[in-house]
């Protein structure tokens, strides 16, 4: 066996997206290690929510070349369920309401779920209440939401706390977190950012996908890289972040593009 | 003069059938029944069954059901019937008197034909109420239910001889809602024809479950008619669940006269059936009167379910609510008919109908038309119809916290239905139903858990 296949927690090789033949992805290599934080910065329409998602399960794309392995793991065969049992999370820029659905029933079937999968038994209700109580706390969630449908009538800010919600409850290894930092003001921005912070491990790992800096200032990320056109044209550490801040995307967009 | 047999339309063949047979269907009955099945026949003899272009049945040809092979029973046949081995009611929350029709006629092992109690609630056996109170049942049997053009009506008008009657009084109450049972039961295939009759008057209320069931597997064809009359600031509930076999046909009429100021629910579960024609006709006749209408439908395989629901806005200051949910399944077809009528005088008229409907295969088929006439000009109405498939991103989202596939798609549904079940006024029926909704949509349901536990396939 291949050790160093087995050193990442997540590593992409030459990933390639089509949506409807039009090439999205144009060949990502990214290493994502335990205890790592990564940053992936970019202007809009270059690829940033289709990485995410593709690395989640959705499947209105085709994925046309390379590999995402996970914990040594090709997981492009995975369903998405699988994947988030296999301890993967996403939290959307888009939250999706779901009527009817409330949200109670949806995170003890969540929870149960991925228990199932460990051969584990279903949480008992007491316990799964006391849970919740313990992680509405690390996001400042008001309890009325829990008693609602899934995102119904949340405010942005809501749907954004109740990513972070979710994630704490569910307790994955590798979080994305896609744009969960657009439509916040600057004291949601902080509760998320403290709830991200606190679930911080040397064993879990997180990447965050955003176009602007600010949530960097709360969230120190290890690295940050730089997509543009559906590649990685540039990586550093969080001094990119800042420079990135100061200078705009335009010095960088000149440098590919006079490359090309 | 028919040349040979064969040349006998449908239609033909139950004139005669009727003919034959009038003496014993009509044994027993006061003059004014007697003329109301001559009526009855006569105008069904003018209309015949829908042809296959007729408009309003355009998608639901029943004529060759009529057709089939089928033995009718014009005496209560005695079935030896144990009651609670066969059949035993599961509705915990709900106490309930229960009435039973077998095969169209009041069944009783115990108890008496029709209860009167002191306050003067009656309640019953349709038949016997026709002979004990024929005054008061000519006042209103037959009165709302039209013969004029609804071929189903007149046939049952002619054919049918019991069923359920309720009647409250002025100001009374039912103590506890009534739970009618129609049970099919039979070693042939069988034509089923049974009437329900319920009056309540001013300021009574009465609550009614009405549960549709088949007990073995043979062909069953039930017409049924339900006319009820409800009168000035009167309230009444009608749920029916039906819950027959898929190898049978239903065409059920329901036909609501409201008074000044009354209330009414009217809901249809549709959990199983073959061949199902819900025609509801709901007539607003006093100013100020409200209805609420309700329908789910949930079918897969070959199953076909037709509702068809006339709204009828004849007084001012009227207000109707009409919310019908379909799921539908593998190569099923549902068809879903609204009519909205205001009349002219109708003014302040509040109508709103919503229809909406999730095809879960390629092959399932939903035909959906709202129909508005609006007559007078100071209305607010509304519609809005719609079928699509279950929401991908909800879909997604469930999946990407874990949840299977199948049980998200599960969870959806679900909470699709329980929009309509959440509309029901009684709440100890709503949890009930939403398991037995729940249970249909995991295909645990072969039968009705509410009321018929332990049938055979």
């Amino acid at each position: 066996m291949n050790t160093n296949e087995v050193s990442y927690m997540l590593e992409i090789k030459d990933l390639r997206v089509n949506i409807e033949d039009k090439e999205i992805l144009k060949g990502i290599n990214l290493h994502v290690n335990a205890g790592e934080v990564h940053a992936i910065m970019g202007p809009n329409g270059s690829g940033k929510s289709t990485l995410a998602s593709a690395l989640a399960g959705r499947d209105y794309f085709d994925i046309t070349h390379g590999k995402i392995l996970y914990e040594g793991r090709d997981l492009t065969e995975l369903a998405p369920e699988d994947r988030a049992r296999e301890g993967i999370f996403l939290g959307f820029q888009y939250p999706v309401e779901i009527p009817g659905v409330s949200m109670v029933n949806f995170l003890r079937t969540a929870i149960n779920s991925m228990r199932k999968y460990r051969n584990q038994e279903p949480l008992p209700a007491g316990e799964f209440l006391k849970l919740m109580r313990e992680k509405k706390k690390i996001v400042e969630i008001d309890s009325d939401l829990t008693n609602r449908s899934v995102n119904e009538g949340f405010s942005g800010g809501e749907k954004k706390k109740n990513e972070i919600f979710q994630m704490a409850l569910l307790d994955p290894r590798l979080a994305i977190l896609d744009e969960t930092d657009s439509g916040l003001d600057i004291d949601a921005l902080r509760i998320v950012a403290n709830g991200v912070n606190n679930l911080r491990s040397p064993e879990k790992a997180t990447i965050i996908i955003t176009h602007y800096q600010r949530l960097l200032d709360y969230i120190i990320p290890d690295f940050v890289h730089v997509l543009y056109k559906g590649r990685i044209v540039k990586s550093g550490d969080k001094s990119l972040a800042k420079e990135l801040e100061e200078h705009g995307y335009d010095w960088i967009k000149q440098e590919v593009d006079m490359d090309a | 003069m028919k040349d040979t047999l064969e040349a006998l339309s449908t239609a033909d063949k139950y004139i005669d059938l009727f003919q034959q047979n009038k003496k014993q269907i009509s044994n027993g009955d006061p003059q004014f029944m007697k003329e109301l099945r001559e009526e009855a026949i006569h105008s069904f003899e003018r209309t015949g069954f829908p042809l296959r272009k007729h408009e309003l049945y355009k998608f639901t040809h029943l004529e060759p059901v009529f057709d089939g092979e089928l033995s009718f029973q014009f005496t209560p046949r005695n079935i030896q019937f144990e009651d609670s081995e066969i059949f035993s009611c599961d509705v915990p929350m709900l106490n309930a008197n229960v009435l039973t029709v077998l095969n169209g006629f009041y069944y009783y092992p115990s108890g008496s034909l029709l209860n009167e109690l002191d306050n003067g609630i009656i309640y019953g056996s349709l038949k016997e109420a026709i002979h004990r109170y024929p005054d008061l049942v000519a006042r209103y049997l037959g009165k709302n239910a039209s013969m004029q053009n609804e071929t189903f009506v007149s046939l049952n008008t002619a054919f049918s001889q019991d069923g359920i009657f309720i009647y409250v009084p002025e100001g009374l109450q039912m103590e506890k809602p009534i739970q009618i049972i129609h049970l099919l039961l039979s070693d042939k295939n069988q034509m089923v024809h049974h009437r329900n009759l319920f009056i309540v008057e001013k300021n009574a209320k009465a609550e009614v479950i009405i549960c549709d069931h088949t007990l073995s597997p043979q062909m069953f064809l039930t017409n049924s008619v339900t006319e009820a009359y409800t009168g000035e600031n009167s309230d009444l509930d009608i749920l029916r669940l039906q819950n027959e076999h898929n190898n049978s046909c239903q065409v059920t009429n329901t036909w609501i006269s409201q008074d000044r100021a009354s209330r009414c629910q009217h809901g249809t579960i549709t959990l199983h059936g073959g061949m199902v024609r819900n025609n509801l006709h709901v007539r607003m006749e006093g100013e100020g009167a409200s209805t609420s209408t309700l329908g789910l439908i949930l079918t897969d395989k070959i199953q076909h379910v037709d509702s068809f629901t006339v709204i009828d806005h004849a007084s001012p200051n009227c207000t109707s609510n009409q919310y019908y949910k379909g799921v539908l399944d593998d190569m099923s077809t549902g068809v879903f008919n609204g009519k909205i009528h205001v009349h002219p005088n109708a003014q302040k008229t509040e109508a709103f109908q919503t229809n909406n409907n999730i095809l879960l295969s390629n092959t399932a088929k939903m035909h959906t038309k709202p129909q508005l006439e609006i007559y007078a000009d100071d209305v607010k109405c509304s519609h809005g119809a719609t079928i699509g498939q279950l929401d991908e991103d909800a879909l997604f989202y469930l999946q990407s916290r874990g949840i299977p596939r199948d049980e998200s798609r599960l969870m959806l549904m679900d909470a699709f239905a329980n929009d309509v079940i959440s509309r029901i006024q009684q709440p100890a029926l709503q949890d009930r139903i939403s398991e037995l909704v729940g249970k249909r949509l995991r295909g645990e349901l072969s039968r009705c858990n509410n009321c018929v536990m332990h049938c055979q396939d």
